[in-house]
């Protein structure tokens, strides 16, 4: 995006003065330190790690600082089948989380409650927590969840910080 | 008929109904009101020695007369042998004996059925539901009568209208 173009300006030699909106500077600032709020509830958790880990290496898109506190994070994970018990407590933790804040739903279970048409599992998170992106996949495998991560930075660098936010976000 | 069984036979001539064996595995069938004092038996033994308490679980059979079945399952760590339990509990009077002061491990698992299968347990500590919260006004999940999906406890959101922190 914007400031990419700067660097490469910067590489050709004298960088004296760059301009650019502010709103877009706050938004690169945003997206590239996502610090996600680790909630693993299932095996989607398992691939959730696998992507933190070295060989996939969640830290290249800046989003390897995983949190164990919600105040201290803007990204809640969800990442396995969401019983309806653990509900109050995914919506607390959400409430928790400073502004601004994003929520990918992993996997099926979590965006729909995949096979578990049952009477303890709710049927998507989205039925109490906002969601910005679903990642799809019975796990997501750790690329997939990057995209998801990757379709999630490039909504962030469109939102509007100062002004009013627009009903619809298109990326 | 296995010698465990036979024991078992031998000492509640009264309590016994059924021994089962399969595959290696005995089971035996036992009258409900004699549960409690064949578990001490189970347990004090030194020929049975069970000395640790594997798995109690249940059955929903809805179209018996005696439409409930607790199972427990033992082992003797010290004999090296193990042992099914089973005995049937009518819809009417779903109460059955606890185990828990002869095994101490009986107590999250019978919470576990009561909480499941609403079967009672006579002079359990605490009885109460385990998996489910304690105010679920749905009933008993696993009873075959249980609709998959619900009574609609899993739709519906209470927290959200109690603010936010």
């Amino acid at each position: 995006m914007g400031l990419i173009q700067i660097g490469q300006r910067e590489k050709d030699g004298d960088l004296g003065v760059m301009t650019l909106s502010l709103e877009k500077a706050v938004n690169w600032a945003r997206k590239g330190s996502l610090w996600p709020m680790t909630f693993g509830l299932a095996c989607c958790a398992i691939e959730m790690i696998a992507a933190v880990s070295a060989r996939y290496d969640i830290d290249r898109y800046g989003a390897g600082v995983f949190r164990a506190s919600p105040r201290q994070s803007d990204l809640m994970i969800v990442a396995g089948t969401v019983c309806r018990r653990m509900a109050p407590v995914i919506r607390k933790i959400y409430d928790q989380m400073p502004e601004p804040k994003y929520v990918i739903s992993m996997g099926s279970c979590a965006t729909s409650g995949n096979i578990y048409d049952s009477y303890s599992v709710v049927q998507g998170v989205d039925r109490f927590v906002p969601v910005d992106i679903y990642v799809p996949g019975c796990p997501p495998t750790p690329e997939a969840l990057f995209d998801g991560i990757l379709k999630l930075q490039d909504r962030i660098m469109v939102k509007r910080v100062f002004t009013k936010q627009p009903d619809q976000v298109k990326v | 008929m296995h010698p465990l069984a036979e024991k078992i036979q031998a000492t509640f001539p009264e309590g016994f109904l059924e021994a089962v064996e399969w595959r290696g595995d005995l089971a035996v069938i036992v009258k409900r009101e004699h549960l409690h004092a064949m578990g001490r038996f189970l347990y004090d033994d030194p020929a049975m020695a069970f000395d640790y308490i594997v798995h109690v679980s249940s059955v929903d059979w809805p179209d018996d007369p005696e439409r409930f079945e607790v199972v427990y399952e033992f082992y003797s760590i010290r004999n090296r042998h193990r042992i099914r339990v089973k005995t049937r509990v009518p819809e009417h009077d779903c109460v059955v004996d606890s185990l828990m002061d002869i095994w101490k491990g009986a107590d999250f698992m019978e919470r576990e059925v009561f909480d499941m299968m609403g079967i009672r347990f006579r002079n359990h500590r605490d009885l109460r539901r385990i998996l489910m919260p304690d105010d679920y006004p749905e009933g008993y999940p696993l009873r075959k009568d249980f609709p998959v999906q619900g009574k609609g406890w899993r739709d519906t959101f209470e927290f959200l209208n109690e603010g936010t922190i």
